[in-house]
């Protein structure tokens, strides 16, 4: 699960500053002088040393021929776009990006569907009912990556694995000595239980927050007007929830394409390099296979690819005013 | 508003059903923990663990560099966390309470850095440090480890800033505060749960990090909680026991930290989300 961050950050939504006082803001800019700059500074020279950087040398060292040798008496040898043409003309890289993209729609489908509706069950229960489901969404939000991977094996283990022994005793049997991480797809069935069930919380606990703000008086008027459980749900909880489900979908878009220790702790991108992700190829073919300069040209698409499918989302956000942010 | 029989219980039911599976994962984690080997390794499962034993804590406990490991995870997220939230109070209180050119942009790249793909920056990374001859070194990830913060430590602590009123700070400052003095007396206080409920998520982040200290850290002393655990399997084998138990040290304190402050959490996100 990596970072679970706040909707907040990226909500579209906008308090009511700004507007009403606009001159006297214009008053004080002129007052301030440098001081916000002078704030701001720590944290823009700390992000563009440590995060800046590291960035530019990605880009340059995916224009290098740099495997072990060249690592080890530390010389750079400059080749262009090679890294690139061996890259994009390779079949392997389109097969894992392709993979990486159904497995990122396939899990953010899952945990946004699954996550909406406890939220809304959420909503519904009694007081004592939500605080018991609440604290199982937390223990299971809380429990560190790595951790939860670990523990996923162990449930999904060959020998005296306890998912196994269920599904024998409820009659499939030839699932009593069943290797998980034998397969393609049953690793991915694993790896999408391990996010869908570590990533719910957060869509689900947040969209119960946010239906926790939506005014009262909208569900009378709508019984009022003679709307049903669907009719209320489409007319008044849909369009109030929406910023937060594109918020929560972006934010799960990323860390699920990000996703790296799930796949790596479990079976190392395994069988096969079957269950490579962008993110693991990346590192397999870089670190692994001690290609360095490969490795870094499949990062930068990796990011570029990454930026593509979250750009519908940025250019909302880059669109709004600058005193709605 | 009167509900059927069955529009009571099906919310329940499925409430039920959904806690039991939810916590399933975690209670199996801590149950294999404290079974003795034989009825781990058993062929069928013991659902309630009836011999408790300390025997696999012991193991892990006594694992070669254990607390060195966690000297290390704690020192790294500490450090880390209270660093971004330091460089975070000043930039988040210029972005919530002054508008000033170039504003926008920066919100901008914040947002963008909070997307950073580490996971696939670490050959980049790797070379950096190994140039500057740190490898195997707490500095170089602490320090990564704060900017994996920052952003959202900026933008989310920017929602709370925002949601006190101006006007106490200005009351402040007509009893004749400086700017610096009115922050620091008035609204410093009001940011409390604000400043726990971000350093939550900036503690899950540096706790858990896995790829970076992968390849940066390698040597046994240097490691930190997350790599040592993904590396317990093979250094103890099919040791499930040990391995629950070394899995149960390394998730017990967020465990904690997270029910003990989740419901402040959960109302800064909201009110975040809103008053942002």
């Amino acid at each position: 699960m990596a970072v679970q961050t706040n909707p907040a950050d990226v909500h579209q939504g906008a308090g009511p500053r700004g507007q009403a006082d606009g001159g006297q803001e214009r008053r004080r800019t002129r007052r301030l002088g440098a001081a916000p700059y002078l704030l701001m500074l720590p944290a823009l020279a700390v992000t563009a040393l440590f995060l800046g950087w590291p960035l530019v040398k990605n880009a340059m060292l995916s224009f290098q021929n740099l495997n072990m040798g060249q690592l080890i008496q530390h010389v750079t040898e400059w080749n262009g776009i090679q890294n690139y043409k061996d890259v994009l003309g390779g079949e392997d890289f389109w097969r894992v990006t392709l993979r990486t993209i159904v497995f990122t729609a396939a899990n953010v489908v899952l945990i946004m569907v699954i996550g909406t509706l406890i939220g809304l069950l959420l909503a519904r229960l009694g007081k004592k009912m939500r605080l018991t489901l609440m604290l199982g969404l937390v223990l299971a939000w809380a429990m560190p990556v790595v951790a939860a991977s670990t523990v996923y094996q162990w449930l999904f283990a060959q020998r005296f694995g306890v998912v196994n022994y269920v599904l024998d005793k409820l009659g499939w049997h030839s699932m009593a000595d069943y290797a998980w991480t034998g397969s393609q797809l049953s690793t991915f069935f694993v790896v999408t239980l391990l996010i869908v069930w570590q990533s719910i919380p957060f869509v689900a606990i947040n969209l119960y927050a946010a239906t926790t703000t939506i005014p009262k008086e909208l569900y009378e008027a709508a019984s009022l007007d003679g709307a049903g459980v669907w009719k209320s749900f489409t007319s008044v909880t849909f369009p109030f929830m929406r910023p937060f489900l594109y918020a929560t979908t972006f934010l799960e878009v990323i860390w699920v394409f990000k996703s790296f220790a799930q796949l790596f702790t479990l079976n190392e991108g395994g069988p096969n390099r079957l269950t490579e992700t962008l993110p693991v190829y990346a590192f397999v073919e870089g670190v692994g296979n001690q290609h360095y300069g490969m490795g870094a040209a499949i990062s930068l698409l990796t990011i570029l690819i990454m930026l593509g499918l979250t750009s519908y989302y940025l250019r909302i956000v880059l669109k709004q005013g600058e005193d709605e942010l | 508003m009167k509900r059927s029989l069955l529009g009571r219980i099906w919310p329940n039911a499925t409430a039920i059903i959904l806690f039991l599976g939810l916590i399933f994962p975690v209670y199996w984690m801590f149950s294999t923990a404290f079974k003795p080997t034989g009825d781990i390794i058993s062929e069928t499962p013991v659902w309630f663990p009836t011999n408790v034993t300390l025997d696999h804590f012991k193991t892990a406990v006594d694992a070669p560099n254990f607390w060195r490991m966690v000297g290390n995870s704690l020192t790294v997220t500490v450090v880390s966390v209270l660093l971004s939230l330091l460089i975070a109070l000043f930039a988040s209180f210029a972005l919530a309470r002054m508008r000033f050119k170039g504003r926008k942009g920066m919100i901008v790249i914040f947002m963008l850095a909070q997307m950073a793909p580490w996971e696939v920056m670490v050959i980049a990374v790797y070379m950096l440090v190994r140039d500057a001859d740190m490898l195997n070194s707490l500095v170089p990830l602490t320090l990564f480890y704060m900017i994996m913060v920052l952003p959202f430590t900026v933008l989310t602590l920017r929602g709370y800033v925002a949601a006190v009123p101006k006007e106490l700070e200005e009351s402040a400052m007509v009893d004749g505060c400086s700017r610096p003095q009115a922050f620091v007396k008035v609204i410093l206080p009001l940011l409390a749960p604000g400043l726990m409920a971000t350093s939550l998520f900036g503690f899950i982040t540096a706790w858990n990090e896995f790829p970076l200290v992968l390849i940066l850290n390698k040597e046994p002393g240097a490691k930190t909680l997350p790599l040592w655990l993904s590396q317990f399997q093979s250094l103890f084998g099919d040791d499930w026991g040990a391995t629950m138990a070394a899995s149960s040290i390394f998730a017990i304190p967020i465990l904690i930290l997270f029910v003990y402050l989740q419901r402040k959490a959960v109302s800064g996100l909201t009110s975040g989300a809103v008053k942002g």
